[in-house]
């Protein structure tokens, strides 16, 4: 129980984007909820109309969600026009209702895209996500093979900005943010990880090529340098990021052009 | 009954491992891509399973009923993980984790498989650096480290308080790795609903495709399961939401032996509870521990005043009182109910009387504010979200919250459960943590499986298959367990009663915390099972799932999952009854020490209980699995 909060309970109407499925027409329902206390979180307030409506006999609402605190970038969707609502730094699940006034109504949408189709209501298919990491978001080291960890000094300024950049938890929202729908600061931080660590240089050139090309081919639009995409991201992740990406890119597609490449054979008898 | 042969080599306990990695069978480089594996699950146990398993040359299939494998719950450890590196030249060693670990497990854990995990918890660390996991460094480069509960030494890696989600990531990108390059076929949103057995052996599993509705079949040589634990059994837990026991609970039911269930640990560091419509409990790290100072006022009539306003000498600093040498960072079964115990006198805090202070300012006086904001600042931005208070300014409120189960299916030395093909990793089995896990040994173990384990010993069973004698999804087997998905289908959406889904959960987690919780007697017990029988019979005359089965239908998804749990709870409260004495995360107020520490019984109780499913409703078989020391000698735990 949250002592200081002596807010008493409001009432909203909620605005929520239905739609049934990928090819079916959605529209804005309106629901009333009453007598939510401003210690719920906005996930909670969903599970309360959910079960409302269930026991009314109309389709509950579908909305992603997991972890419920912030982590693993399962639930996205956009409160009041902005990507995981009102408040900086945080995923949907953190927002909570004391963020709201008695009497207001709120309008919930999913993460807008098109590289994220519909699914259902609130739900979207970021898949894309997933291909963009295929395409070389890794370093490759089979299990095994690895050498003594402290065999390789890392500077704590490049640990510090690697940490800052992997902390995304893929969610998606800068992608939502972006009215170009681009996934660079998502790209730009996975590869700014991996580029700046001392184990992730070997294969640096060709990730960034790799993942930059996958983005373009899936759907993801260009960066507008307006960076609504750090603003609307959970962790603030920087989009300092995507310049470092940028430049990553480019010195890659220049030593490619001048690399002397092995003709290969692979030895042995 | 079940035959339980833990498998355990021979030989002296340091060298088990060693010597069982030369004694068990392999399978040539050209015969491997001939078996297929399932993995289920993809959190750190699933995914670095499902990866080297690849890397090797195994056609792997990975399911998860996520949307991508990077959202499983391994994603929100805060605090660390744990290796015996000795990098703090503290004099930790192989064997000082290795006896951390069957102390802090309270002697109720496989010694072999504990003796292993130490033993390869220092290559876990070097496989992790060399994916470019981002650990906290020292200013000269090297891996930093901290301590945690139940040590006395530093050997806790993070990266920051978010270690389980660089450790989560680095698994995901070997697995995302292993999946473009085509090794690992991957199926998200992809619920595991039953699994298949063909002449005694796990051959495949029945499959719900979340997003269509379509009940689908796959085959393998070999079914690996790393689902996690059934802490939300308890309905109010720090696990995710979607955390459930179905892939495991399925396998029961089909044969597997379900192993020490009533082992829940509850976790000292939690945000209280804050109303009814609460779904999810937030942890508070127990690096937090390191530097925070937990009390209570020493009189109740205190307990409503604001904290700053006592002086020290109106202060209890219950745990460095009650254990002088670990002080604020004894393990977390005692931690708990230490602070139940206060909050009991009515020395407990806040709205509720149910919360204990953990108070940083003598730390922010000691080391400055920017220094505890660097260490723990993202963990004091949760909680402000939470509870709009900040814990700069004022000392946190915190309350125990279930965490993380101990128990699980069965497995051998192997990660083999006794159904032959059917491997258990990470939290998922049973074997490592006994009857209490120490902190940042979670993230450890399910690593050590899906990394070490796993790759040498399913070659042991692989061998001995012949490669392209995995069945046909065509087969008898296959049809009559779809058959069971469907028909149970059928019957929740069929049912058309009055009652959500939600609402049984709520009151089973209610029941589980009140009698299966902190402190259990026989009496309590034994009146929730008979409460917990009603509670599924009336499941079934009036819970209400709407929507179809063809289509995304999370209400149908939650009916199977909490049936699954009712079930459970059943099982977990059997195990609690018949367990009759005290150990670990099990607490029975029957078996305590004057000084309310639990009071194992060695003799009667030494052993792993292994039940064996009979049919819903009947009662089922408990198979015992010895435990046996030769190393460590038994003893009463002591952290005072």
């Amino acid at each position: 129980m949250v002592a200081e909060n002596t807010a008493k309970n409001l009432s909203i109407t909620l605005r929520v984007w239905r739609q049934d499925g990928p090819q079916a027409v959605g529209k804005f329902v309106d629901y009333q909820s009453k007598d939510l206390s401003p210690n719920m979180s906005f996930l909670e307030m969903l599970d309360v109309v959910n079960d409302d409506l269930t026991l009314k006999g109309e389709p509950p609402i579908a909305f992603a969600h997991d972890c419920r605190e912030g982590i693993c970038g399962t639930c996205s969707c956009t409160i009041n026009g902005q990507p995981h609502g009102p408040g900086k730094g945080v995923a949907t699940c953190q927002v909570y209702m004391r963020t709201f006034r008695d009497g207001d109504v709120i309008t919930v949408e999913p993460f807008r895209a098109a590289a994220f189709p519909i699914v259902k209501d609130l739900i979207t298919d970021r898949s894309a996500f997933d291909k963009i990491q295929q395409a070389g978001g890794f370093i490759t080291a089979r299990a095994g093979s690895a050498p003594e960890a402290n065999a390789l000094p890392v500077p704590k300024p490049d640990a510090d900005l690697a940490m800052d950049a992997a902390t995304c938890i893929g969610c998606g929202a800068c992608v939502a943010a972006c009215k170009n729908a681009s996934a660079m600061l998502f790209v730009g931080a996975k590869v700014s990880h991996l580029g700046i660590l001392p184990q992730g240089q070997a294969e640096r050139d060709k990730r960034v090529v790799a993942m930059v090309d996958t983005m373009d081919a899936l759907g993801f639009g260009n960066c507008t340098n307006q960076y609504e995409c750090s603003a609307a991201c959970p962790k603030l992740i920087s989009h300092d990021f995507i310049s470092r990406m940028n430049r990553d890119y480019l010195a890659a597609t220049v030593r490619a052009a001048f690399k002397a490449v092995s003709l290969g054979g692979s030895g042995g008898s | 009954m079940a035959t339980l042969d833990s498998k355990v080599p021979s030989g002296p306990l340091a060298d088990k491992w060693r010597k069982h990695k030369v004694d068990i069978k392999l399978v040539n480089p050209a015969n491997k891509r001939k078996y297929e594996v399932i993995v289920v699950g993809a959190g750190l146990a699933g995914s670095s399973a499902a990866s080297s398993l690849a890397d090797m040359g195994y056609k792997v299939k990975s399911f998860v009923f996520h949307d991508s494998p990077r959202r499983a719950h391994s994603i929100a450890a805060q605090g660390g993980i744990n290796a015996a590196k000795n990098y703090q030249n503290d004099g930790d060693s192989v064997h000082r984790l290795f006896y951390d670990t069957i102390k802090g497990g309270d002697y109720r854990s496989r010694e072999a498989n504990v003796h292993r995990l130490a033993e390869v918890s220092v290559n876990i660390i070097d496989q992790c650096v060399a994916q470019g996991v981002p650990f906290a460094r020292e200013y000269g480069g090297l891996l930093a480290n901290r301590s945690f509960g139940g040590a006395q030494v530093s050997r806790t890696f993070y990266a920051r308080g978010q270690t389980g989600q660089q450790l989560l990531l680095g698994a995901y990108s070997a697995l995302m790795r292993t999946v473009g390059a085509g090794t690992v076929e991957l199926h998200t949103q992809s619920e595991m609903l039953d699994l298949v057995i063909v002449d005694g052996q796990a051959k495949g599993i029945i499959v719900r495709n979340l997003i269509s509705g379509a009940i689908e079949r796959y085959s393998a040589d070999a079914v690996v399961l790393a689902t996690g634990g059934y802490g939300n059994v308890f309905n109010l837990s720090t696990y995710a939401r979607g955390s459930n026991v179905t892939a495991s609970w399925r396998a029961y039911k089909r044969g597997a032996c379900f192993a020490n269930p009533c082992y829940t640990q509850i976790h000292p560091t939690c945000i209280p509870v804050s109303g009814d419509y609460q779904s999810k409990l937030t942890l508070m790290s127990e690096s937090l521990r390191n530097d925070g100072r937990i009390w209570v006022p020493k009189n109740a009539s205190d307990s409503g005043k604001d904290p700053n306003s006592l002086s020290e000498g109106d202060r209890d600093y219950f745990l460095e009182r009650m254990y002088p040498s670990f002080g604020n960072l004894c393990p977390r079964d005692i931690a708990s109910r230490a602070a139940k115990r206060v909050c009991d006198e009515g020395r407990g805090v806040g709205p509720t009387g149910l919360g204990v202070y953990l108070d940083f300012s003598e730390a922010i006086r000691r080391l400055g504010e920017n220094v505890v904001r660097e260490r723990y600042g993202n963990l004091f931005d949760i909680y402000h979200e939470i509870t709009a208070e900040s814990a700069y300014q004022k000392p946190m409120r915190i309350f125990p919250a279930v965490h993380y189960t101990m128990g699980g299916l069965w497995v051998d030395y192997n990660l083999m459960s006794n159904i032959p093909g059917l491997f258990v990793l990470g939290e998922a089995n049973f074997s490592d943590h006994g009857a209490n896990r120490l902190g940042a040994s979670a993230l450890m173990q399910g690593l050590a499986d899906g990394y070490f384990v796993i790759p040498y010993t399913i070659g042991d069973y692989l061998a001995g298959q012949k490669s392209g004698s995995r069945p046909s999804v065509d087969g008898a087997e296959f049809k009559a367990a779809e058959q069971n998905i469907v028909t149970m289908t059928k019957r929740f959406l069929e049912n058309r009663g009055k009652a959500t889904v939600s609402h049984f959960h709520k009151r089973l987690g209610k029941l589980m915390w009140e009698y299966c919780g902190m402190a259990r007697t026989k009496s309590g017990l034994a009146a929730a099972l008979q409460k917990i029988a009603a509670l599924r019979e009336e499941f079934w005359a009036t819970v209400l799932v709407p929507g179809s089965a063809e289509t995304l239908n999370q209400s149908l998804e939650q009916a199977g999952r909490v049936i699954d749990f009712i079930e459970l709870g059943e099982l977990m409260c059997r195990d609690a009854l018949t367990r009759e004495e005290s150990c670990g995360g099990h607490f029975r107020e029957e078996h305590q020490y004057p000084d309310g520490e639990c009071k194992r019984d060695d003799e009667k109780f030494g052993h792993v209980a292994a039940w064996e499913f009979q049919g819903v409703g009947q009662t089922p078989l408990r198979n015992a699995e010895p435990l046996n020391y030769e190393s460590v000698k038994m003893s009463v735990r002591n952290y005072k």
